[in-house]
């Protein structure tokens, strides 16, 4: 056994990518076993691999992980991302609910009907740019330190990069009115660990094509 | 200012119910402030007191919290409701992840159309995908409790659940015995039994009127 956890997952992005970051950031080697086809899903389901019969799964320190974020909290637990104490804590997670929230509706667009594709667009970019990215821009800009939380490296850190980035390719200017977002973004891509995730050749999965959601319907039946 | 959590929200059960179950589990008493009108919903934006603009919002040591899940990961954890190390926590964020989906299912069930509710989707999930996995876990180790042979959010969390589900199918436990017994093990704990109580803080499933009022505070200009 190599030690190293184990991805399950469709070879995209969707719920396992904010994993893939995290242990990335963390500086975490992992494998990835992609489902591919509908019979995928089903072996690792008679299995008995899956909790709740859903992915994403992580193979983790003799644990057959499920659920997004019980994953993402052991992960960050594990390998100090997440703050010192309660309180901060308390931060981390309102932070990356708020990012999870804007990256799940950039996530979904691809599946929505084509009559509300672009309803559904304008409103990511309009929650981007009204709800989101100015909370994180203030708490840099009033408390001046490097990262979103007690001056140390957390997932919140890695969790907003992600959204930024995510958010940008939807709109490559979104972050015009941001100056502290545009700093962090750059600086935050700079963390060795970051910067080797950010570069081709990596784990990163690119976004999602009309090939690959064909893939996905098929094998979720949606 | 008493010291006592503040929860702001609506006069309804939806995302801050939870909340209230753990809070009353863990013996913690708590205020509430009812949204009933748009006007409200906007001071609160005006004042900043919403990080997202969003409720559940619950102001507690000092802090103004807001989205469920940090918050309730905050109650358990200062209230020792979340197991003793990392994979106990392990276990109880994938068991109450669990839960919390197949309640969602409940709590957007409200706010659909009538023509497009599922009600039989509802309760499938729930006797195929959720509550063996409970019964499984129960059954296995034999404990009282989900995880760690103690008292914890998981537990809260699944009997919440649990009764949710009987409101719309009352016999929805009837293959599932292990999980009766478990239900009637944690109705009956202090806390628990007071907050299934009458007059408690407790709040009943969602009528018209809440949905009503839910819809007209959140409208769009």
């Amino acid at each position: 056994m190599a030690g190293k956890p184990k991805l399950h997952y469709t070879k995209g992005r969707g719920k396992m990518e904010s994993i893939r970051w995290l242990l990335a950031a963390a500086g975490v080697e992992f494998e990835e076993e992609f489902v591919e086809a509908k019979e995928d899903l089903e072996k690792l389901r008679k299995d008995g691999s899956l909790l709740f019969q859903q992915v994403p799964m992580v193979e983790i320190d003799g644990m057959k992980m499920v659920q997004t974020r019980a994953i993402l909290n052991y992960i960050a637990g594990k390998h100090n991302l997440y703050g010192k104490d309660l309180r901060e804590r308390a931060l981390i997670d309102m932070y990356v609910e708020g990012t999870t929230d804007l990256m799940e509706m950039i996530m979904l667009l691809p599946l929505q009907p084509p009559e509300a594709k672009e309803k559904n667009f304008a409103l990511i970019i309009e929650r981007a740019k009204t709800r989101y990215f100015p909370v994180y821009e203030k708490v840099l800009k009033d408390h001046g330190q490097q990262f979103l939380v007690g001056n140390k490296f957390s997932w919140a850190d890695v969790h907003l990069l992600e959204a930024i980035l995510m958010t940008e390719e939807c709109k490559p200017d979104i972050l015009s009115p941001f100056p502290q977002l545009q700093a962090f973004k750059g600086r935050i891509s700079n963390i060795p660990t970051i910067k080797k995730f950010l570069q081709p050749g990596s784990q990163r999965k690119p976004p999602a094509d009309d090939k690959f959601i064909a893939q996905v319907k098929k094998i979720f039946n949606i | 200012m008493s010291g006592k959590p503040k929860l702001t929200y609506f006069n309804g059960r939806g995302r801050m119910e939870s909340i209230r179950w753990l809070l009353a589990a863990a013996g913690v008493e708590f205020e509430e402030e009812f949204l009933e009108t748009r006007e409200q919903y906007q001071k609160l934006i005006k004042d900043g007191v919403l990080l997202f603009d969003q409720v559940p919002l619950v102001e507690i040591d000092g802090m103004k919290m807001v989205q469920t899940r940090a918050i309730l990961s905050y109650i358990a954890a200062k209230y020792n409701l979340y197991g003793k190390d990392l994979k106990e926590r392990a276990l109880i964020d994938m068991y109450v992840e669990g839960t919390a989906d197949l309640m969602g299912m409940i709590i957007t069930f409200a706010f659909t159309p009538p023509k497009e509710r599922n009600l039989a989707l509802i309760i499938e999930r729930a006797t195929t995908r959720y509550f063996p996995v409970y019964e499984k876990v129960l059954k296995q180790h034999g404990q009282e409790f989900l995880v760690g042979n103690r008292f914890s959010w998981a537990d809260v969390q699944l009997l919440e659940t649990i009764l949710m589900v009987e409101e719309k199918e009352p016999t929805v436990l009837s293959k599932f015995p292990v999980l009766q017994a478990f239900k009637a093990r944690i109705s009956n704990i202090p806390t628990i039994k007071k907050f299934l109580q009458p007059g408690s803080q407790r709040k009943p499933p969602p009528d018209d009127q809440y949905v009503a009022t839910v819809i007209e505070v959140f409208k769009k200009d």
